[in-house]
């Protein structure tokens, strides 16, 4: 009875999800399998999916920079939120909230930030150069000229940062790091520390502990992690337009195109945007599985 | 006579400012059931984390088969432990639980090519099954491996924390409160069981509880603790038979202690009249706590009493009644199967082996009164509810 009646506060909720989640999915479903005659009117067909042969190579470049990404906030991430976990609760909350500091930030304006800082005459490379770290470079190149005679460089005043690849995965690392922090931290913190030292009493010592105990239990809290920074970096576009200069486009850059760019075709970018969709759950339900029987991981 | 395997000399215990233990001597002799038994915060569960590896004593030494342990590590030491809460590893099934101490252990085996030196080499994996399915066996979880640890019973669970311990044949077992989430009944079967468990391996035991009816059923020897000092340490006959103090009196079972003087050997007084007891050994007068235990309270007519009183509470509880009886002032608790009514003017008589002769001690006149009955009941709930909370230190 009690719980019939609790049902309801659930409603607002449900309508929102039903009005804002679901109803735009189908409306992007029906987009993606159909185009818009000369006539203005709709026919169904599956020539928008056909037509995606020609992006694979975007579809390859935005999994593979995501996927680096992700695997560079695990390496990142992870010890710094094991470290995190095993510090005093006072020093704790300090980091955690130097952690989320620049999440209260506009992402815009974090990434933009990244830009003055990787331009030419950026923050980066003034220092670099000041530092004589060019006139090293130049000395360098110069020396290697002179002795394999190759044609390197010796005028070198500045790195092309921006429009490289590299600064897009820096791009999706440093905005999406906390995302992978916080839920590993708060798995590991989570941990009873009668198990860890259950585990000693029984003969491990502290590498092991972290192998057989702590590691296996703290899976879930990756798996979410992965979740939380694979997805947004999957999809991002206002990283890659800031920080790839427009050479280096991602699925999301596409898929904007096609609504609000010059190449205006909805029925394209719904249908990019369902299979991305469709990968990209195929991919969560893979690892999923992959960790089931280490708690329960989140999917969405 | 069993060998000394563990001794604690001189233990001294400090954090912050809380004095935690205060210089604890103990030996604990070897296949010795020994139980640690106080109230919440005595110390007792330091004691054994102390003995387990998992705290330093700030002063005093820890020996183990006569040598110092104080700086060995936990997995390093001879000893497995129970945890309260089970701490079974839940990313595991049972058999994986079970095994978990044999896959990380190292066994030495003597070299081959060189038989003076010795290879340490992973236990055999038909080993490791053989040991675990005995291990099972012997806490009744036999065909249970392939179980997930979410899929037992709170008996189960404790089951498999015992087997998981047991399975690497430690020298000594420590068990810290481990019935202490089980209800009642299921608490009285595993007592027997472990007990079984004990006889069965052969090996020390050293069980932390605050239930002093546990302590009394399974021990061979019953160590009493409070505010970090060792109150008494005997059999558990002796400890019930013969408290050192009001405070074990108390604590064990249910007391009446009430002020005396010793007139002579096996003469006391109590209530201006003279008592034949069997206690001797005290100066001339000298002042004493007497203890009767209830059960050795026979009630009699009025005219035929040593003392008289009168009945102010009954409770019926089963197998006896407790009956409260004021005299003058102060209430004593009687069990007897006879049935008084409240109001009841009634006498008693008790044997000379009723009346136990205990020293002055620093508790003496904080127990054994019932005129707070009920309300004592009520704190003892409150006890028992904090300890099984675990915050016991």
């Amino acid at each position: 009875m009690k719980s019939r009646r609790l049902v309801w506060l659930s409603a607002p909720y449900v309508l929102w999800m039903a009005l804002f989640v679901v109803a735009p999915l189908i409306v992007v479903a029906a987009y993606a399998f159909t185009v818009e005659l000369a006539d203005g009117s709709w026919q169904v067909t599956l020539q928008n999916f056909a037509g995606m042969a020609g992006y694979a190579g975007v579809f390859a470049r935005s999994f593979l920079l995501a996927a680096i990404a992700t695997v560079i906030c695990i390496l990142i991430g992870y010890p710094a939120a094991y470290l995190l976990a095993r510090t005093p609760p006072g020093f704790r909350r300090i980091a955690n909230m130097l952690i989320m500091l620049p999440m209260w930030m506009n992402f815009l304006l974090r990434t933009y930030s990244w830009m003055f800082l990787l331009e030419r005459n950026g923050f980066i490379n003034n220092i670099l150069g000041s530092l004589g770290f060019f006139n090293l470079v130049n000395a360098l190149n110069g020396a290697l000229n002179g002795a394999f005679s190759l044609a390197l460089p010796t005028d070198v005043a500045y790195f092309e940062f921006l429009g490289s690849q590299g600064a897009v995965v820096l791009g999706m690392v440093y905005n999406f790091l906390p995302f992978m922090i916080l839920p590993i931290f708060s798995v590991i913190e989570k941990i009873d520390p009668r198990v860890i030292e259950a585990a000693q009493d029984l003969g491990a010592n502290s590498r092991q502990v972290f192998r057989k105990v702590i590691f296996p239990l703290s899976l879930p809290g990756v798996l979410s992690g992965v979740t939380m920074v694979f997805i947004p970096s999957v999809s991002t576009f206002v990283i890659s337009r800031l920080l790839g200069g427009g050479t280096n486009i991602l699925l999301g850059d596409l898929i904007e195109m096609q609504f609000l760019g010059n190449a205006y075709n909805p029925h394209l970018g719904s249908a990019i945007s369902l299979v991305m969709m469709v990968i990209v759950l195929v991919c969560m339900g893979i690892m999923n599985r992959f960790g089931e029987g280490e708690g329960e991981a989140v999917l969405l | 006579m069993s060998k000394e395997l563990i001794r604690l000399s001189d233990c001294f215990m400090k954090f912050d400012d809380d004095v935690i233990l205060d210089h604890i001597n103990l030996y604990i002799n070897d296949k010795e059931f020994l139980t640690l038994l106080g109230p919440s915060g005595c110390g007792k569960t330091t004691t054994l984390r102390i003995i387990g590896g998992f705290q330093k004593p700030t002063s005093g030494d820890v020996f183990f088969d006569g040598v110092r342990i104080n700086d060995v590590p936990p997995h390093k030491r001879k000893v497995n432990t129970v945890f309260q809460k089970y701490a079974l590893f839940s990313h595991m099934n049972i058999f994986e639980n079970v095994a978990f101490g044999l896959r990380i252990n190292k066994v030495p085996v003597p070299d081959p090519s060189d038989p003076k030196r010795t290879r340490y080499v992973k236990v055999p994996e038909e080993e490791i099954k053989r040991r675990v399915d005995e291990a099972l066996a012997l806490v009744n979880l036999s065909g249970y491996g392939r179980r997930s640890v979410n899929s037992l019973s709170g008996g189960q669970q404790q089951r498999v924390a015992i087997a998981r311990a047991i399975v690497n044949r430690p020298q000594v077992l420590l068990l810290d409160e481990p019935l202490g989430a089980l209800d009642l009944k299921l608490r009285k079967d595993m007592q027997i069981e472990l007990k079984r468990i004990q006889q069965q391996v052969g090996i020390t035991f050293i069980y932390v509880t605050h239930d002093q009816e546990e302590a009394l059923t399974m021990s061979d020897t019953v160590v009493v603790m409070n505010e970090g000092k060792i109150q008494q340490i005997g059999t558990p006959e002796d400890i019930y038979n013969e408290p050192k103090n009001a405070f074990v009196a108390d604590f064990i079972g249910e007391s009446n202690i009430i002020d005396g003087v010793m007139h002579e050997d096996r003469v006391v007084g109590m209530y201006g009249k003279k008592f034949p007891c069997l206690d001797g050994g005290f100066a001339p007068n000298e002042p004493v706590d007497v203890v009767i235990r209830p059960e050795d309270i026979d009630i009699v007519p009025e005219e035929q009493g040593q003392l008289t009183g009168t009945v102010t509470e009954v409770t019926f509880k089963g197998m006896h009644y407790d009956i409260i009886v004021d005299f003058r002032g102060f209430k004593w608790l009687i069990q007897t199967t006879d049935f008084s009514p409240v109001g009841a003017r009634i006498g008693v008589k008790i044997d000379p082996d009723g009346f136990h002769i205990m020293k002055k001690s620093a508790y003496s006149g904080m127990f054994g009164d019932y005129s707070s009955y009920s309300s004592e009941y009520d704190e003892l709930n409150e006890d028992r509810l904090e300890a099984e909370d675990g915050d016991e230190e």
